[in-house]
């Protein structure tokens, strides 16, 4: 099974890819651009069919190590 | 009383804290990550570099290693526990610290001196400075860039900022986009201590600067006897 995790930054701090991103768009004449965000995507695979269970896990993996807790925010779903 | 200098995979500032410490007449042992037991030593200093290759987070990966369950201990312990540059994000990821390290705000490599400003002298970090006191001393990082929730915010010791030459400390001082300009924080009770820039690298007349000496005689002199 492939668990697609979604992490960005938390809101409020600091995105200084996203900043500078934003303000090359803008450059560029996309003047509609207000901000930009940078994430991480990142697809765990595991083994076993239980749904909820690997959801759980990986949800327990992005606490403890794929995310930075201070900094980031996660979303995990099962890619079918 | 010696001190453990970690050395994960990518660590490359490790000699340079041996040799300053020497330069002082301390003695310092390198440790390998996979060490578990630091009870021989007094304190631990984590040094610059790029641990597991900065990989997916910096300091993500070596927050893990077997070394630091010991760190941990000795940190709780009391014992003197300093991180520079990646150490200090290693320190960050491991919640020894608060806040975080993020991208510079220019998204550049910063390799120069800067000045920073004593913002407090309870830290084993800067115990024997003085409030005020403006060293200068080099900053070595693309991701130095401190970020700390507001949660965060009032709890914050720090005791080094960013500043001018004169101690002034605005955003024209402040290299890397830091929040408050913090170039080093460290724990309440003053026991555990990151800094950005590079102490080591400022401790004889030929590197340029002879400032860094008062930090680390500050994390020296933090040093207690153990009995082994």
């Amino acid at each position: 099974m492939k668990i697609q995790v979604e992490i960005t930054r938390r809101p409020g701090l600091r995105d200084p890819e996203g900043a500078t991103a934003a303000r090359a768009l803008r450059d560029l004449g996309f003047t509609s651009v207000s901000d930009v965000h940078f994430g991480r995507s990142i697809v765990v695979e595991v083994d076993g069919d239980d749904r909820d269970q690997a959801l759980t896990d990986v949800e327990d993996m992005c606490r403890k190590l794929l995310a930075n807790p201070v900094l980031e925010d996660f979303t995990v779903e099962v890619l079918d | 009383m010696r001190t453990a200098v970690v050395v994960f995979p990518g660590t490359n500032c490790e000699r340079d804290v041996v040799y300053a410490l020497g330069v002082l007449g301390a003695r310092a042992d390198l440790v390998w990550h996979r060490e578990t037991d630091l009870s021989s030593f007094a304190g631990v200093i984590l040094p610059g570099g790029f641990a597991h290759g900065d990989y997916l987070r910096t300091g993500a990966i070596a927050r893990f290693s077997p070394v630091m369950d010991s760190v941990k201990a000795m940190a709780d312990a009391g014992q003197p526990v300093l991180g520079i540059c990646n150490g200090f994000q290693v320190l960050c990821e491991a919640g020894l610290l608060p806040g975080a390290l993020v991208a510079n705000r220019d998204l550049s490599f910063i390799c120069r001196p800067v000045h920073l400003r004593v913002e407090s002298t309870d830290s084993i970090l800067t115990r024997s400075a003085t409030v005020g006191d403006v060293l200068e001393i080099p900053l070595n990082s693309y991701e130095g860039n401190f970020v700390v929730p507001e949660a965060d915010r009032e709890a914050l010791h720090t005791v080094l900022r960013y500043s001018d030459a004169q101690g002034g400390v605005d955003d024209d001082a402040n290299p890397n986009g830091s929040f408050h300009n913090i170039a080093g924080v460290a724990n309440r009770r003053g026991n555990v201590a990151g800094v950005m820039p590079h102490p080591e690298r400022a401790v004889e007349d030929l590197l340029g600067s002879t400032d860094g000496r008062i930090l680390l005689e500050s994390y020296l002199a933090s040093l207690a006897p153990i009995h082994v």
